[in-house]
């Protein structure tokens, strides 16, 4: 019946089979609720489906996309990071403040940035892993940890100070908030970062050993630990990882905005990042889920805040959509799983 | 039926013990298999059959005493340790991961892979498939479905085939049949046959004496952790392992223990 049965080798595909595979596919149910949403926010606003907004949208979505990979990594061994918005901006706090502050050079004032997000990154992984605390309550503390340096480091101020006017930051920071056209349509370069991260991590999520290590200890630790894998070794590098993306959305978050703000990352980021990978279909449990769904989840948000906006619902109806997006597909989750059992 | 036994044992414990803090789960034991040859590892719950296993494939490691393989004293400190060495066990649990497909288990932890790490699927997929078909497993539809939707006796059958899937000199099994119908039965315990035929050292635990008397050479008694004694499938019978497992051995002279 299927093409596939124990007694046959390989053999490529036939277009029914690919059908099958598309509609079997981890990520197809969160594509249709993308094409529902837009559908949706274009009858509401005639502007929503134009270039431009379009455009905006996606800048809006690198952040919080980026933040989200790492959390999908950390999702996936059915931990979950709460300390994404706080130590991405720690690490903004710490990109700017040396640029200007302490006569850095802006390359090294951004890798140092990163390297504080990194380093958060190990000391998440090395609490799970070593002392095998819940990631929950591990990155919870890192979240008030990130949250208090940042303020003590920036004693409050952002950077540059004043921040009126031309944003008087380095060239080198901005650089991912520049921008190129095509055809009518201005295309960032923080955008285009993004969609090469997600390749990466769709490339070793699914392609290689440590993506499939990464699934196996989210799903039953200690099967993975029988076959051979050392799983220590994998939610260390999954939360270092993890880290150096908030390094990153750090980067892309201070070329967005122009300015180092200590206030940065605290009311929206965490959420976002959880109810982009949860809509995307990686479940809570661990084990399951993809990075493209994550993407599409993420821009299902971005469409959300952006549309809901348009159609000038106020920003606080907003929290209470996404509140309820995120209770809804993590529902889903639970439900889809409980019939799986 | 069998092929004779060779002189150095494939696999050798000598005084091995394992403790989980005050619980002795191990003490002393002596323990052997040898190429060509089924020994089948009994006793009560509890009695440290499982715990023996994870000693020799690494996962534990031992308080006390030696391990010899092929006559050499050998340190085990990991799976891979004892993969490298020739031993696969199938676990009591099967140690799958239920969200991945059926291929991505068999090769869990030794994926194959190119040399910019991307994973080889379609030899991997074609070896997964053609050791199932030689383990006579037909009801698995594809091999790319997650283990999750498989029933009991087709996961335990993916867990025996991944043992099987490498070169090995010996193998575990721990209560290969005890998810398993009277057809599947059959098939694991011909297989077991097969193996031992092919000149592997086979180690069966199972609770199911009419199946041990059916296929093992020798039958290791364990009791509390300790090593009751090592009977003759041949000079033995079925309610002297009893006895064995449930009150230990009367005498070791009387009960046919090897010298
Ligand atoms: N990881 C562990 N931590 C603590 N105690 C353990 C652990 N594993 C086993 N034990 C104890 O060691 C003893 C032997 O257990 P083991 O699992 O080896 O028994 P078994 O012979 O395999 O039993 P069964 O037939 O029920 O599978 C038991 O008392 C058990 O409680
Ligand atoms: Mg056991």
């Amino acid at each position: 019946m299927t093409s596939e049965t124990s007694a046959q080798p390989a053999r490529a595909p036939s277009p029914l089979e690919w059908i099958r595979r598309f509609l079997a596919a981890p990520a197809v149910g969160p594509f249709l609720a993308l094409l529902l949403t837009m559908a949706f926010f274009s009858l509401k606003s005639d502007r929503f489906l134009q270039g431009p907004n379009l455009s905006l949208v996606l800048q809006q979505v690198m952040v919080v996309g980026v933040l989200a990979i790492g959390q999908t990594l950390v999702i996936l061994t059915a931990g979950i990071d709460l300390s994404v918005g706080t130590v991405m901006a720690f690490g903004q706090i710490v990109m700017t403040k040396f640029a200007i502050d302490q006569g850095f050079s802006p390359l090294t004032a951004i890798a140092l940035g990163i390297l504080a997000c990194v380093a958060f990154g190990v000391l998440n992984g090395a609490l799970v892993t070593g002392v095998r605390l819940p990631a929950f309550i591990v990155t919870l503390g890192t979240l008030n940890i990130a949250f208090a340096l940042t303020h003590i480091v920036s004693k409050d101020l952002t950077y540059p100070p004043g921040t009126s006017g031309a944003s008087t930051l380095p060239s080198q920071l901005l650089f991912f908030g520049r921008t190129f056209t095509v055809g009518h349509t201005e295309i960032t370069y923080g955008v285009v970062l993004m969609f090469v991260l997600f390749g990466l991590a769709w490339f070793s999520l699914t392609q290689t050993a440590w993506g499939r290590h990464v699934y196996a200890t989210g799903d039953n630790p200690e099967a993975a630990r029988l076959t051979g894998i050392k799983t220590w070794r994998v939610l260390l590098s999954v939360y270092t990882v993890a880290g150096l993306m908030y390094g990153i959305a750090a980067w892309l978050l201070v070329s967005r905005t122009e300015l180092g703000d200590p206030n940065a990352g605290q009311t929206t980021e965490n959420l976002d990042s959880i109810t982009a990978v949860v809509l995307g279909g990686t479940s809570l449990f661990g084990g399951r889920g993809t990075v493209i769904g994550t993407l599409i989840g993420a821009i299902i948000v971005g469409i959300f805040r952006n549309g809901l906006t348009l159609i000038g619902v106020e920003v606080i109806y907003q929290y209470l959509v996404t509140g309820v997006l995120v209770i809804l597909a993590v529902a889903v989750d639970q439900l889809t799983h409980r019939r799986r059992l | 039926m069998n092929a004779t036994p060779s002189s150095t044992p494939t696999l050798e414990l000598r005084e091995v013990s394992k403790n989980f803090g005050s619980v002795q789960a191990l003490q002393g034991v002596d323990f052997e298999v040898r190429d060509g040859e089924v020994m089948a590892l009994v006793g009560d719950n509890g009695a440290g059959k499982s715990t023996l296993i994870k000693c020799v494939a690494g996962i534990y490691s031992i308080d006390g005493g030696q391990i010899l393989f092929e006559g050499k004293p050998v340190a085990i400190h990991g799976p891979k340790d004892a993969a490298k060495l020739g031993i696969e066990v199938v676990y009591q649990d099967l140690a799958l991961c239920d969200n991945l497909d059926v291929v991505q288990n068999m090769y869990l932890g030794r994926e194959a892979h190119d040399p910019v790490f991307r994973l080889r699927e379609a030899p991997m997929e074609r070896r997964t498939a053609e050791t199932l078909k030689s383990l006579s497993v037909t009801t698995i539809r594809s091999v790319r479905q997650p283990v999750a939707t498989l029933s009991g006796g087709q996961r335990q059958s993916v867990a025996v085939a991944r043992a099987v899937l490498w070169n090995n000199k010996l193998v575990f099994l721990d209560e290969p049949t005890a998810a398993l119908g009277v057809a599947q039965t059959r098939q694991v315990l011909d297989l077991v046959t097969r193996l031992a035929e092919q000149g592997l050292a086979v180690v069966l635990v199972s609770h199911n004496l009419v199946d041990v008397f059916e296929v093992a050479n020798r039958i290791t008694v364990l009791r509390l952790g300790r090593n009751v004694g090592v009977y003759e499938k041949d000079k033995t019978n079925e309610r002297e392992i009893v006895e064995a497992i449930t009150f230990g051995a009367p005498a070791p002279e009387e009960a046919g223990v090897e010298a």
